[in-house]
């Protein structure tokens, strides 16, 4: 092989290293002129084939540029610093040379509290925690992706939180200079724009060029994604930022001050004329998605139906209503009644008052009586954008406020009140009194349907395993961290939720593998804030996309209670395929081919044991779960994470 | 869901009045494995107690035979129609044996764990 031009074998670091050695040798000359030969030494082994760029990668890490060498504190301490400043409590992250700098400051020079650098086993779970921790913590937690195939592993995350207007800071590491960065997978690895992989799906990205801009776009980061609509937000940390040494020579590095954004309320005239309508209505229905950012949005959502006696059907979107109030409905039955309809925050307001079958004739109804007033009131109106379709398909409505409906609600509700005539109120408090007479009612016809799902049948029905759930948790400080639809809402029908932290919604995206990675960000969020115990029903097709969440929830001593809701099947997509074959006639019994987790099944309790927790089950017979889970609970209490694998029912 | 339920009553009051026949004979072991086979079980569960994408169809079965037999091959709506080709009234005999044979449904006030939850608390 020829020799190289010497030139152009000079790497980097070994660049940075001679200047650096020379700078500091004056200073301490006898330690010092020992490292620089150190150093030259190091740098003549630095003239490696490309291989060994790739060992960079994924082997032993470079240090040719020796140790001490650096004129200053390297750039990614004030990264820290700026973290420090906006209170990040955790870095998700799975560990990544593009991100060596940073997680290096983060570990030693920021003493690896506020941020923790939390270690995780996939970057889509890493951001899919930070989604979690958003929607009980109220504010964000970074992710650190590697450049390019991490950012690609969190892409699926990252939409998730966009659909569910979560907000969350992720960051990628990334060179952009191919003259300085490694050969072989370092150059694989960087990209020219990594903002451009997600920024169909993010609210804002920057890829800043020096520490000043950094700290600014940093707290800029930090503004946009807590701003209706939340909304995720990328950070480009540039590699030789985080590692050279801090500028020297120029203006002090400035932390900009944080200012957050008020929420922004809907346009006066435009509340009051809803507030008319409502005030005027006969049958007036709320439908409410994603209303309850804030505990405050719990209680202004109440304050406006009992304003009304108006019901309020829940999506479950957020905990938006306490499901004992005498108002609060599950299930979209009142939407054919009612004469006006006010949507807040919804995701899909046309499919709140339209139906559509997936059914060979692709059937659609509109659900609504002809003149049906329609009102909404959200965010969804203010950002949008065009390639993907969380948007969903547009319906026209009557009065369209765009406002975060939280900040809305004191307002509507005081014009509401205003505009209530004197002789409706009395017709309205008899609205309320019906809807309180119907209550003890609806929870006994509740309750025999839950005997009736299968009460004593292996596999394990949706009702009686929440049944058994609540028995063992209703005294505790409990929460749910997972979404509940795949079990057909039993939780929802049979627990009492009345405060804002015990439920956080669902996916948004409804990308699997958001469940159990979310379940553990949130679960580390109620740890910091009250210990409370953390359930989490964990559907076992979403868990075994990235199992190592477990590890994660061990690692970092995280108690969480997963009851594995194991349908042995992608189950939705059972019911899928048979269709389809029934469509075309052909043989139906085949749906469970590449559609069913069997042969062998998981065994989830000891796929947990080994990844640190306490794993129970499988439990087949309804008569063991009360003292499974009554076991379960006692270890999480004593700060243990577990998993019971419980066989159960599809839904 | 609802919707498919006043479906089902309708089929069941119409076809209940035009047919009077009992149901053929059937064998609810064969039964059951057919439900699982074809996939009953995906939308109305194991026991046929109905779920978030299917209603109850057993304990009690809501549809005599006639009503049931037409509902199957008739439905328009989410549940799509199932052909003779598709699912023989041979299986189908087998599957309305097997749904007979569900247990009915305890009262709720007979099991403590649901009866302790007639009134909702909170910690």
């Amino acid at each position: 092989m020829a020799r190289k031009n010497a030139q152009s074998e000079v790497s980097r670091r070994k660049f940075l290293a001679g200047v650096a050695v020379a700078g500091a040798a004056s200073a301490v000359p006898a330690v010092k002129g020992a490292k620089a030969a150190a150093a030259a030494e190091t740098a003549a082994f630095a003239k490696r084939p490309s291989t060994a760029a790739a060992q960079a990668e994924l082997g032993t890490p470079d240090v040719s540029g020796g140790p001490g060498t650096l004129s200053g504190p390297p750039g990614s301490d004030f990264m820290v610093d700026v973290l420090k400043s906006l209170n990040i409590d955790f870095v998700f992250s799975n560990p990544a040379s593009s991100c060596r700098g940073i997680h290096e400051s983060i570990v030693n020079y920021g003493g690896n509290k506020k941020p923790e650098f939390i270690t995780c086993m996939h970057e889509e779970s890493a951001v899919a925690m930070t989604h979690g921790y958003y929607k009980v913590a109220g504010k964000p937690a970074a992710a650190l992706c590697h450049g390019t195939v991490g950012l690609q592993h969190a892409a699926m995350a990252v939409y998730n939180a966009w659909c569910d207007r979560a907000a969350s800071i992720v960051m990628v590491g990334n060179r952009a200079d191919a003259a300085t960065r490694m050969p072989g997978v370092p150059t694989i690895h960087a990209v020219q724009d990594p903002g451009s992989l997600i920024r169909d799906f993010t609210k804002w990205d920057d890829n800043p060029q020096s520490l000043q801009h950094f700290a600014e776009s940093m707290v800029r980061a930090y503004k946009v994604t807590m701003t209706p609509p939340h909304e995720p937000v990328l950070m480009v940390l540039e590699e030789k930022i985080q590692e050279e040494a801090m500028e020297k020579g120029r203006r002090p590095l400035v932390i900009p001050k944080l200012n957050m954004v008020s929420p922004p309320a809907g346009d006066p005239n435009a509340v009051r004329e809803a507030a008319r309508l409502l005030a005027m209505a006969e049958n007036p229905v709320i439908v409410a998605d994603r209303v309850g950012r804030t505990p405050a949005g719990v209680k202004r959502l109440v304050e406006l139906a009992e304003a009304l006696n108006a019901p309020v059907i829940d999506q479950l979107g957020r905990m938006n209503m306490p499901n004992t109030h005498h108002l609060y409905q599950i299930g979209g039955a009142l939407i054919d009644q009612a004469d006006v309809i006010l949507g807040l925050e919804l995701t899909d307001f046309w499919g709140t008052v339209n139906e559509a079958d997936d059914s060979a004739t692709e059937a659609q109804k509109l659900r609504i009586k002809a003149g049906t007033k329609l009102i909404s009131i959200g965010v969804g109106d203010l950002y949008i954008r065009a390639n993907y379709q969380d948007f969903e398909r547009y319906q026209p409505v009557d009065i369209a406020i765009g406002a975060d409906a939280e900040a809305t609600l004191p307002m509507l509700t005081e014009y509401v009140k205003q505009a209530i005539p004197a002789e409706r109120r009395a017709m309205i408090a008899a609205r309320g009194e019906k809807a309180k007479k119907g209550q003890a009612a609806a929870r006994e016809r509740m309750l025999q349907q839950a005997a009736a799902n299968a009460w004593n049948a292996s596999p394990i029905s949706s009702a009686r395993l929440s049944a058994e759930i609540w028995q063992q948790i209703k005294n505790e400080n409990w929460a749910l961290v997972s979404r509940d639809s795949s079990i057909s809402n039993w939780p929802h029908r049979l627990w009492t939720f009345d405060q804002h932290h015990q439920f956080i919604g669902g996916p948004g995206g409804a990308g699997i593998g958001y469940g159990l990675p979310a379940a553990v960000g949130a679960s580390f969020a109620h740890r910091e804030i009250d210990k409370r115990l953390c359930v989490n029903i964990q559907n076992d097709g979403d868990s075994m996309y990235a199992p190592g969440a477990l590890w994660t929830a061990a690692h970092h001593k995280v108690p969480m209670l997963t009851i594995m809701w194991n349908n042995r099947a992608y189950h939705q997509e059972i019911m899928h395929l048979q269709r389809m074959a029934n469509w075309r006639q052909r043989d139906v019994s085949t749906a469970y081919i590449g559609t069913t987790i069997r042969d062998p099944f998981v065994q989830y309790a000891k796929l947990a044991e080994s990844l640190g927790h306490v794993g129970i089950g499988p439990i087949t017979d309804p008569k063991d779960l009360a003292v499974a889970i009554k076991r379960g609970v006692d270890a999480v209490k004593a700060g243990e994470p577990v998993l019971i694998d419980v066989v159960t029912q599809p839904r | 869901m609802n919707r498919t339920l006043v479906v089902l009553s309708a089929v069941s009051l119409l076809a209940g009045a035009a047919f009077a026949a009992p149901a053929p004979t059937g064998d609810a072991t064969k039964g059951r494995a057919v439900f699982e086979r074809v996939g009953c079980y995906q939308c109305h569960g194991h026991e046929g107690q109905g779920g978030r994408e299917g209603p109850r169809i057993a304990a009690p079965v809501p549809l005599a035979w006639p009503a049931f037999l037409a509902w199957v091959r008739t439905t328009s709506g989410d549940m799509p129609p199932y052909t003779e080709k598709v699912l023989p009234e041979r299986d189908l005999v087998d599957i309305y044996a097997y749904m007979q044979s569900v247990q009915k449904a305890p009262d709720f006030k007979t099991i403590p764990l649901l009866n302790g939850m007639q009134t909702t608390a909170s910690r």
